[in-house]
């Protein structure tokens, strides 16, 4: 296979060539920062189950975790792993160095754990902007925007002194991710401080304009950050596992721009039936329906890339992480178009309906294909033939598989019975059911989300031991 | 690296040539479905934009050829929902409770809306079915602090219990410790003989001093045996029902702090056929008198 002793040529170069360390170090964080994201999950699953263990404190209220797992889960563990694996990707699929060596590497990284360390403490300590997915308060947004222009300075850097003719398509994602992340973050976080020595500051926006930038904003951290960004990942990790070319260079460019061109514009969705004027509302309804295809794009390429490589599925954690992950992004990539649809969205609005929709995307897309990309690229790095153990690689995906299930079904059901629950009118014209009998309905629901949100845990606990035996160069036990 | 196109063994198709840490890209074209589905859903956004509210303007917007209006469309659903109500409620707003009461028809709806509304307003202190709390009495027992009858519930849900509203019931329980009215001995002793009443003193001697500690401070309220008194809404103590706790501890912080608990007046925030709904609903909740 050229592909083979084309890898093993290219990391005997890469040794001197390639910053690798500060890769190595942004994959342990990955790690750590999965679970803890995956165990702050749990519990504020388990409070909404039983209040309890709200433990009557304040900081740790369901109010103030709600944040700080939804931000360890998307910028901790996600952003972290994107920010790793471009590094890694950029540099080989350019056969260059970084743009600005090892200094510039090691401060986007560290500066990016400072912000989440700030932004995480903050929200504890009730410290908040109350934007959702744009929490952190000023000082930590200033922080964010010089770390990311750094970024995206090294990235457009590497690209620039590039070996290669040209740019690949995982480039073109990552790029897409850094660029339009710094436009959102810059524009939804334009605020005024009261005081330089206070955390409280004014959004520069009100009423349905704030309303409508803040969803830009959610909506497109979600197309180009848990998207775009991963789709970068998937770009180079599943040809790359599957030893296969990708499947059709020309799908990745008709796909790569509609999705960037339709994007931006489907944000409305969110704010279906308020106070937004309706020709947004319907705009924002038709860009997502025309979202559909271009998401899709990418995961026929990712799929079809694996023809003549199906039977590595058997046998490649790595490869069986990512095709699942790919399959769940095309599940959810369909689902959110159905549900911006506004009829859809009158039941599915503000119930649990969604709660499961952003959890196949992020537990099934996000977090699979990083454990992908993870199975892959720990022993590249450390230099291991394999992996420590491939069985215990296996247990893991059944077990965070069985999870997701679980998860995602039982909020299909405990939010689609919310939502009808709701709406239900007896025959005399009276509401059937009191809030709080809805929520009654769902307490099992909750319990078994709960469930599901543990078994992840549990996976992703057993992937951190095989990761560190595989780091560690402990031989794979005999059985594999 | 040159350009070197090659031909993919597996799938017939070429590559484009280039090569990036040996990965290749195959130059397979789009797949037809994907690209006519594609078409199929910007036209259905185009068809979308002609028939909805889309395209806004500098003052207005394009408001769509079918003319809709999701406003207009709440308004209209609710004024049908008002229709459908309307003349049920037209005849419980005229109708006394006693009348209600006595008319099948407008009672079986009266107990159906007032269900609704208690579920909306009281559920959240009295619980589902007035199943009461600490701190918040049961409305589905026999056991009434202001009266239980049609009159007095009604009166209860318009004004409340020590309310804002100037008709409010009120009436208020002194605070004998924390004011200094009585000594810790002499509330304790009070304390034993209130359990007494329900026969669940823990000292006789106690209880037997505080039966004169009750007379000269209690009774007058609460009546001489513990009865309560409803005109001030003094809870009768001799029962076994408590709102705040029948233990010895509980009994003692009643004294020595009182509670005077509140319930907001109602009449203002709902429709008077509501009212009268909900007072037929918590009459018929199990104790109505």
């Amino acid at each position: 296979m050229t592909a083979t002793t084309m890898a093993v040529g290219a990391r005997s170069e890469s040794r001197e060539l390639y910053l690798e360390d500060v890769v190595r170090v942004s994959m342990v964080l990955t790690v750590f920062w999965g679970i803890a994201a995956f165990a702050v999950g749990l519990l504020i699953a388990l409070q909404l189950a039983f209040p309890v263990l709200n433990f009557d404190l304040e900081w740790t209220t369901f109010g103030r975790l709600r944040p700080l797992h939804t931000s360890a889960a998307i910028f901790a563990f996600g952003g972290t792993a994107l920010i790793g694996s471009s590094f890694h990707v950029v540099q080989r699929t350019c056969r260059a160095q970084l743009f600005g060596g090892e200094p510039v590497a090691w401060f986007i990284l560290m500066g990016y754990q400072l912000f989440i360390v700030v932004a995480a403490t903050g929200y504890l300590l009730g410290i908040t902007q109350s934007r959702e997915y744009a929490e952190p308060e000023w000082y930590a947004d200033l922080w964010l925007t010089l770390v990311w222009v750094v970024y995206l300075v090294a990235f457009v850097g590497t690209l620039v002194k590039r070996e290669e003719p040209h740019i690949y398509v995982a480039n073109w994602f990552f790029l897409a991710f850094i660029l339009t992340v710094a436009l959102l973050h810059v524009v939804n976080n334009l605020a005024m401080p009261v005081s330089v020595f206070g955390t409280k500051s004014y959004s520069a926006f009100a009423g349905v304009q704030d309303a409508l930038t803040q969803w830009w904003y959610a909506h497109n951290a979600v197309g180009f950050f848990l998207t775009a960004g991963f789709l970068g990942m998937m770009y180079y990790f599943i040809p790359k596992a599957a030893g296969r070319p990708v499947y059709s260079y020309r799908l990745s460019i008709v796909h790569f721009w509609s999705l960037i061109f339709l994007y931006i514009w489907a944000g409305p969705h969110h704010l279906h039936y308020t106070a937004l004027p309706e020709w947004a509302q319907m705009l924002g309804m038709a860009f997502s329906i025309m979202l559909w295809m271009p998401s899709w794009g990418g995961m026929i390429n990712g799929l079809m890339t694996l023809s003549g490589a199906w039977d590595k599925l058997r046998t490649d954690a790595s490869l069986r992480f990512s095709v699942t992950a790919v399959a769940f992004y095309g599940m959810s990539t369909f689902e959110g178009p159905v549900m911006s649809i506004r009829p859809v969205n009158a039941l599915s609005h503000y119930t649990d309906w969604t709660i499961g929709h952003v959890h196949s995307g992020a537990l099934g897309w996000v977090a699979f294909i990083v454990f992908g990309m993870l199975y892959h690229i720990v022993p590249v790095l450390w230099g291991r033939k394999d992996l420590y153990s491939r069985r215990l690689a296996e247990v893991h995906f059944w077990i965070s598989t069985i999870g997701i299930v679980l998860y995602i079904t039982a909020m299909w059901v405990s939010g689609i019975m919310q939502g009808l629950m709701w709406r239900a009118y007896d025959e005399l014209g009276f509401l059937q059911y009191s809030f709080v009998e809805t929520v009654q309905a769902m307490h099992p629901f909750y319990v078994i989300r709960a469930m599901g949100g543990a078994l992840f845990l549990i996976g992703a606990l057993v992937m951190a031991y095989n990761l560190w035996r595989t780091a560690r160069g402990d031989a794979a036990p005999a059985r594999v | 690296m040159p350009t070197k196109i090659e031909k993919d063994s597996v799938t017939g198709q070429n590559t484009t040539g280039h090569e990036w840490d040996g990965i290749k890209e195959l130059n397979t074209p789009l797949p037809t479905w994907w690209l006519y589905v594609l078409y199929a859903t910007v036209l259905w956004s185009i068809g979308q934009f002609v028939l909805y509210p889309s395209i806004p303007g500098v003052r207005t917007y394009f408001s769509g050829v079918l003319g809709y209006s999701a406003r207009e469309e709440l308004v209209q659903k609710m004024q049908a929902a008002a229709d459908q109500k309307a003349p049920f409620l037209d005849r419980i707003r005229q109708a006394s409770l006693a009348d209600i009461r006595k008319t099948p028809e407008l009672l079986g709806y009266a107990v159906a809306g007032g269900r609704v509304a208690f579920a909306e307003n009281c559920a959240g202190c009295h619980q589902s079915g007035g199943a009461g709390a600490k701190g918040y009495p049961s409305l589905a027992d026999d056991e009434w602090l202001w009266g239980g009858n049609l009159a007095e519930i009604e009166r209860t849900i318009r004004y409340g219990i020590r309310s804002a509203h100037p008709d409010s019931r009120t009436s208020l329980m002194p605070r004998f410790g924390l004011d200094g009215v009585l000594e810790r001995d002499k509330i304790d002793d009070a304390a034993e003989f209130v359990l007494s009443l329900s026969n669940r003193a823990t000292n006789a001697d106690a209880a037997k001093r505080g039966a004169t500690v009750y007379a000269e401070n209690c009774a007058a309220c609460h009546g001489n045996a513990g009865a309560g008194q409803r005109e001030l809404g003094a809870p009768n103590l001799a029962d076994g029902i408590w709102i705040y706790g029948g233990d010895k501890a509980s009994i003692v912080k009643v004294i020595a702090e009182s509670r005077n608990g509140v319930m907001p007046a109602w009449t203002d925030r709902l429709d008077p056929a509501v009212i009268k709904m909900l007072t037929v609903y918590v009459h018929a909740l199990g104790g109505g008198e």
